[in-house]
C-alpha cells in the first residue's frame, strides 16, 4: 500500500439530509486543522425542511479542502467523494475528479433506492460512467453488526452510519482517531452511551479500510508547512461576524444589541449572539424584519452598538428603517448575508446580488457605507470595521457577506483585541451642555452623540428633514440641499484602506477585479495562471462605499481588466459609474454556487488571448 | 404626598401646529401636567412617535424624543427601553399609525410586556393625509376614500390589547384633563406595557365622533369612571349601576329593585380579563362608555427579564470578555 504525499486534497461528504454529513465533515475538518493543515469548508445543504428520504432534492453535502499550505477555497472538485445513498452519488458525482476515490454505502443502492434516485438501470456505476476507484462498502450492515449488542433501536443505530464513513476517510488520510474520539465525547457529553456507540462505529470504519485495503491503490498524507505560529480555531463566517461585533462593542465600551428575525442563511448570527449574555449581549428576536431594524435604531438612540442581521427579502423590508438611521445619523450595523434572489429565490444558496440595492435601494439621497467580507475568517475584521465606521461617523453601515462565506469555515488565528484599532464615538463633551443641538459636527463631519439620560442634552431626532443649525424641522430648500450634501460628503470622507493588488503587480496583462466572498476563488485562479507563466494580478475589494482612494489608479493601470462577480454585473456597473472611461471585461455567474476556479482560469485565458 | 420638583413648563417646548380645537392640544397639556406630577426628570424621559397628526407631539416635549417612521414607534420604543431601561418611555401614536401600519408592532410590544407607555390617540380618521377612514372608523363610514361608506368592521383597541394579553388598558377623553392625567399617571406607574386610549375629535375631518362624552355633561350622562375597588355607579345623579346578567352586563337604576350592594365592584387587578373586556366594549346608547383604568395587572416585564437573564447567565458562565470567549472554543496551537 502506497502513501501519496499531497499538497492539498478535497473531500466531499454527501448523503441524505438526515445522514449527518455536516457533522462528519466538521469533525474531519477539525482534526485536519488541529494537526496544522489549513482548511476551507463549504456546506451545501438543501432548502427543503426534510425532502423525502433518498430523493435527489434531499441530498446534503459538505466539502472540505485540506492543504499543507494556505488554501483559499473549498476546492472545485473532490479527491474523495463519500456518497451514502444512490441519490447522493447521482447528484454529487459531478464534483468528483477523474482521479477521485468514491466511497459508497452499497446497502443503500437497492432497487427502491435506485428508483428514488431516478436511475434507469440496476448498475448506477456504469450508468453514470464512473471510471474511478469505488469502495462499495456494506456500511449499513456493518454498522448494524457493530452495534448489535448495544440494545440501541434501529433508528439510532442507523444514525451512526456517518461515523463509519468518517472512520474510513480517516484511514484513507492516515488520520489519528484520538482527536475524533475527543470531539465525539465532548459533543455527546450528556449522552455518553451515544458517544461510545459513535466511537465504536468510527473505529470499525477505520479498521474496515485497514483490513481490506479497500480496493484502493494508495492512501494520502497532507503535511503541514508554513503555518503562522499561534493559537487557531475553526470558525464559520457567521460566527466570525458575531465575534467581530462582540469585539467592537467591547473595544468601544458599549452594550451590543441585536434586533433580528430568523432568516436563512443569516440566522446563525442571532443564534451565536444570543449565547453570550455573560458578555452583556442583548438579542431581541423580533416580530418581523422591520422590527429587527427598528428595535436596533431604538437601541442605538438609547446608546448601544446596535445591529440588525438579515438576508434576501429581509433587506427589502429593512430599507425604510435603514433610511431613518441615515437621516437621524444614528450608528447602526446592518448585516446582509446575501442569498439567491429575487424574492424568496434560492434561500440556501449564495450570490452577490444585493450590492446595488444596499448602495442605492432607498428613497431620497441616502448615502450608505458598504463593506463586504472576503472570506469566512475575514468576516471578523469586516464586522469590526463596519462597527467602527458606524460608531465613529454616526451612520448606518451595511456589511455584506453571503451564504458561501457565512456557512463556510476556515482555520482562524486567534486575534488579540489590543492590536485592533480604537473605536471612539463622537460623544458630546460637558462644554456642550445646554447649548447642544443634534447636528453639531466634528472635523470628520460626524454629529455628536448625546446618549439619553444626560442633563442638558435633550434633543429630538426624526425622519423629517432638520435645520442643520437648530435641529428644528425645516423645509427650507437651501437647508435641505445642504443637509443632503453634508450627509453624502460625510460618507464620501470615510477613511478606508487602499485596495491591494496581488500577483504580477507591476506588469500584469490582465487585472482581475472582484469584491466580497469570491476572494478565495479569484485568488486561486490568479495564482494558478501565474504559475503557468501568465501575467495576471488581482484587486479584490472589501470597502465598496466609499471606494478606496487608489481605485481609479489601480483600475486604469492595466491593459485588460475583468470584473468577476456572482451577479449580472452590478459591481462593474458601479465602477463604471464611479470611474469615467472604465470599460472592463466581465465574468458573471448567478448559479447560487461558488465560482469554479478551473472555469475562471479558462475564461480569463480567453480574455488574455482576445485582441481588443 | 411628595411634591414633584417639576412643573408642566419644564416639559413644554415649541408651539404646537395642530388645527385649532384639535384634541391633540388638550392631550398635550395633560401629558405635560402628568409628567410634572410624576416627577421623573425630563432628561430621564423619552417620547417616541411614528407618523400622523398625533405623532408630531414629540416636537413639543422638552425631553429626549424621536419622531420616527410610520407604524414603527412601538418597535423603536421597545429597542430603546431594552437598551436603556432607566429611561421612562412614552410611545405616541394614532389609530392609523398604531393599529393599521403598526398593528404588528403594537400587539407584540404588548405581548412582550415591555415597560413602555403606549398612548393611542383615537379620532377614527386619517387626518394628516386629509380624511380617509381608519381601522377604528365604524362600518359604513363615509370618507374621501369611502364615498359610499366602508364595507369593513373596525378594531376596538381594547379588544386588540387584550387579545395580545395586555395587562394595562385605560381610556380617557382628550378634553377631560383630570381624567386624562389620572390615566397617564396610572400608566406610568404600571410596570409593563400600558395602553391608554385617548378619545378625541378631529375638528376638520371627523368632528363630533366622540361627542357623546366630549364635554362634562355628556360624560356625566354617557360615561362611567371606573376605579379599582369602587362600585360601578354612574349617571348625572349617580342613579345607575352595572350588574352582571348571565354572561353579560346590565344597566340598572338604583332604588328600583337594586341597591348599591348589588352593583359590581371594579377589580382592575383581576388576572381574568373577561369582565374587563365587557366593560371596554360597552357603548351607547344602551351602555355608558367606560373611562379610567379598566385593567391593571402586574406581570414580569420584558426589559427586566432580559437584564435579569444577562445577570444570571453571567454568574454561571466563566467568560466575561472577548479574549475569554475565544478560549471557550476548540483551539489548537501551531508552533
Amino acid at each position: 500500500m502506497n502513501i501519496i504525499d499531497k499538497q492539498q486534497v478535497v473531500v466531499r461528504f454527501s448523503g441524505d439530509s438526515g445522514d449527518g454529513m455536516q457533522l462528519a465533515g466538521n469533525i474531519f475538518s477539525t482534526i485536519s486543522a488541529t494537526i496544522g493543515n489549513d482548511i476551507s469548508t463549504f456546506p451545501d445543504y438543501p432548502a427543503d425542511i426534510r425532502a423525502p428520504q433518498g430523493s435527489l432534492t434531499g441530498v446534503s453535502g459538505f466539502q472540505v479542502h485540506v492543504g499543507a499550505n494556505k488554501v483559499f477555497t473549498p476546492g472545485d472538485k473532490c479527491d474523495v467523494l463519500v456518497a451514502m445513498n444512490a441519490a447522493a452519488l447521482k447528484t454529487q458525482y459531478q464534483f468528483a475528479r477523474p482521479t477521485a476515490c468514491i466511497i459508497i454505502d452499497i446497502d443503500c443502492f437497492k432497487a427502491s433506492d435506485l428508483e428514488k434516485a431516478t436511475f434507469k438501470t440496476d448498475n448506477p456505476i456504469e450508468e453514470l460512467g464512473i471510471k474511478q476507484d469505488v469502495i462499495a462498502a456494506p456500511i449499513t450492515q456493518m454498522v448494524k453488526d457493530c452495534l448489535a449488542d448495544t440494545g440501541m433501536d434501529n433508528k439510532s443505530v442507523l444514525k451512526c452510519r456517518n461515523m463509519f464513513a468518517l472512520g474510513l476517510v480517516c484511514w484513507l488520510f492516515n488520520r489519528d482517531l484520538k482527536l475524533a474520539e475527543t470531539f465525539l465525547r465532548e459533543k455527546f457529553a450528556k449522552k455518553p452511551q451515544l458517544a461510545e456507540a459513535n466511537i465504536k462505529v468510527l473505529l470499525a470504519g477505520y479498521d474496515y479500510g485497514h483490513n481490506t485495503h479497500a480496493s484502493v491503490y494508495h492512501t494520502y498524507r497532507v503535511e503541514t508547512k508554513n503555518a503562522v505560529p499561534g493559537k487557531y480555531m475553526d470558525i464559520s463566517g457567521n460566527k466570525a461576524t458575531a465575534y467581530g461585533l462582540i469585539a467592537a462593542a467591547e473595544k468601544a465600551g458599549l452594550q451590543l444589541f441585536l434586533g433580528s428575525y430568523p432568516i436563512t442563511p443569516a440566522t446563525d448570527i442571532l443564534h451565536e449572539l444570543s449565547k453570550h449574555k455573560s458578555l452583556g449581549v442583548i438579542t431581541v428576536q423580533c416580530e418581523d424584519e422591520i422590527s429587527g431594524c427598528a428595535t436596533a435604531i431604538g437601541a442605538s438612540f438609547a446608546g448601544a452598538l446596535a445591529v440588525t442581521s438579515t438576508s434576501g427579502p429581509g433587506i427589502c423590508l429593512k430599507s425604510e428603517a435603514m433610511n431613518l438611521a441615515v437621516i437621524t445619523e444614528l450608528p447602526l450595523v446592518i448585516v446582509d448575508v446575501q442569498r439567491g434572489g429575487p424574492s424568496t429565490g434560492l434561500p440556501t444558496k449564495s450570490e452577490q446580488t444585493d450590492l446595488l440595492q444596499v448602495l442605492f435601494g432607498r428613497n431620497g439621497e441616502s448615502p450608505m457605507p458598504v463593506l463586504a467580507a472576503t472570506s469566512p475568517t475575514q468576516c471578523f475584521d469586516a464586522a469590526y470595521m463596519a462597527s467602527k465606521i458606524a460608531l465613529e461617523y454616526m451612520t448606518p453601515v451595511v456589511l455584506l457577506t453571503d451564504a458561501f462565506v457565512a456557512n463556510g469555515s476556515g482555520a482562524w488565528r486567534l486575534p488579540e483585541l489590543e492590536n485592533y484599532p480604537t473605536i471612539l464615538p463622537p460623544y458630546v463633551s460637558s462644554e456642550m451642555k445646554d447649548s447642544y443641538t443634534p447636528y453639531q459636527r466634528n472635523s470628520k463631519g460626524a454629529r455628536y452623540w448625546a446618549i439619553p439620560g444626560q442633563e442638558g442634552f435633550m434633543h429630538i431626532l426624526g425622519g423629517l428633514e432638520k435645520d442643520g443649525n437648530t435641529g428644528a424641522i425645516s423645509t427650507n430648500p437651501d437647508n435641505h440641499d445642504k443637509m443632503c450634501r453634508i450627509r453624502a460628503q460625510k460618507v464620501a470622507n470615510i477613511e478606508v484602506p487602499d485596495v491591494q493588488v496581488e500577483g504580477c503587480v507591476d506588469d500584469a496583462d490582465l487585472l482581475i477585479v472582484g469584491f466580497g466572498g469570491t476572494y478565495g476563488h479569484l485568488y486561486s485562479a490568479m495564482q494558478e495562471m501565474c504559475q503557468h507563466g501568465e501575467r495576471v494580478a488581482l484587486a479584490h475589494f472589501s470597502y465598496l462605499n466609499p471606494l478606496p482612494k487608489n481605485t481609479e489608479e489601480v483600475l486604469k493601470k492595466y491593459k485588460k481588466v475583468v470584473v468577476a462577480e456572482q451577479n449580472l454585473g452590478q459591481f462593474a456597473a458601479y465602477l463604471k459609474m464611479k470611474i469615467a472611461g472604465f470599460d472592463p471585461y466581465q465574468f458573471n455567474e448567478v448559479k447560487g454556487q461558488p465560482f469554479v476556479v478551473s472555469e475562471l482560469v479558462e475564461a480569463f485565458e480567453k480574455i488574455l488571448s482576445n485582441k481588443k | 404626598m411628595v411634591m414633584s420638583e417639576y412643573t408642566a413648563k419644564d416639559f413644554k417646548k415649541g408651539q404646537p401646529r395642530w388645527c385649532p380645537g384639535c384634541g391633540d392640544h388638550f392631550f398635550l397639556a395633560s401629558l405635560h401636567k402628568a409628567l410634572a406630577e410624576l416627577g421623573v426628570a425630563p432628561h430621564n424621559t423619552a417620547v417616541i412617535s411614528g407618523i400622523g397628526c398625533s405623532s408630531r407631539l414629540p416636537y413639543y416635549m422638552n425631553t429626549y424624543a424621536m419622531q420616527t417612521i410610520h407604524g414603527r414607534a412601538a418597535a423603536i420604543s421597545s429597542g430603546f427601553k431594552v437598551a436603556n431601561p432607566d429611561i421612562m418611555v412614552w410611545q405616541i401614536s394614532g389609530d392609523g399609525d398604531g393599529l393599521a401600519i403598526g398593528g404588528n408592532h403594537f400587539i407584540h410590544a404588548i405581548r412582550r410586556n415591555i415597560d413602555i407607555n403606549i398612548v393611542l390617540l383615537n379620532n377614527r380618521i386619517y387626518g394628516l393625509t386629509k380624511g380617509q377612514y381608519s381601522p377604528t372608523s365604524p362600518r359604513g363610514f363615509v370618507s374621501k376614500s369611502s364615498p359610499y361608506g366602508t364595507v369593513e368592521d373596525p378594531f376596538c383597541p381594547a379588544e386588540l390589547c387584550f387579545g395580545a394579553r395586555g395587562r394595562f388598558f385605560a381610556r380617557a377623553v382628550a378634553t377631560d384633563a383630570p381624567g386624562t392625567i389620572a390615566v397617564l399617571k396610572a400608566a406610568a406607574k404600571h410596570k409593563g406595557a400600558s395602553v391608554c386610549e385617548i378619545l378625541q375629535n378631529c375638528v376638520i375631518f371627523n368632528d363630533g365622533t366622540h361627542d357623546s362624552v366630549y364635554n362634562k355633561e355628556g360624560r356625566a350622562k354617557n360615561a362611567i369612571y371606573l376605579e379599582h375597588g369602587k362600585p360601578m355607579i354612574f349617571g348625572e345623579n349617580k342613579e345607575y349601576g352595572l350588574v352582571q346578567e348571565g354572561f353579560g352586563l346590565k344597566v340598572v337604576k338604583l332604588g328600583e329593585g337594586y341597591s348599591e350592594k348589588d352593583i359590581l365592584v371594579h377589580n382592575a387587578h383581576s388576572e381574568d380579563n373577561t369582565l374587563h373586556l365587557k366593560l371596554a366594549l360597552m357603548e351607547g346608547p344602551d351602555f355608558p362608555i367606560a373611562l379610567g383604568v379598566i385593567r391593571d395587572v402586574e406581570a414580569p416585564t420584558y426589559n427586566d427579564s432580559v437584564h435579569e437573564q444577562l445577570k444570571s447567565v453571567s454568574e454561571q458562565k466563566s467568560y466575561h470578555n472577548f479574549q475569554e470567549l475565544l478560549l471557550t472554543n476548540d483551539i489548537w496551537e501551531v508552533k
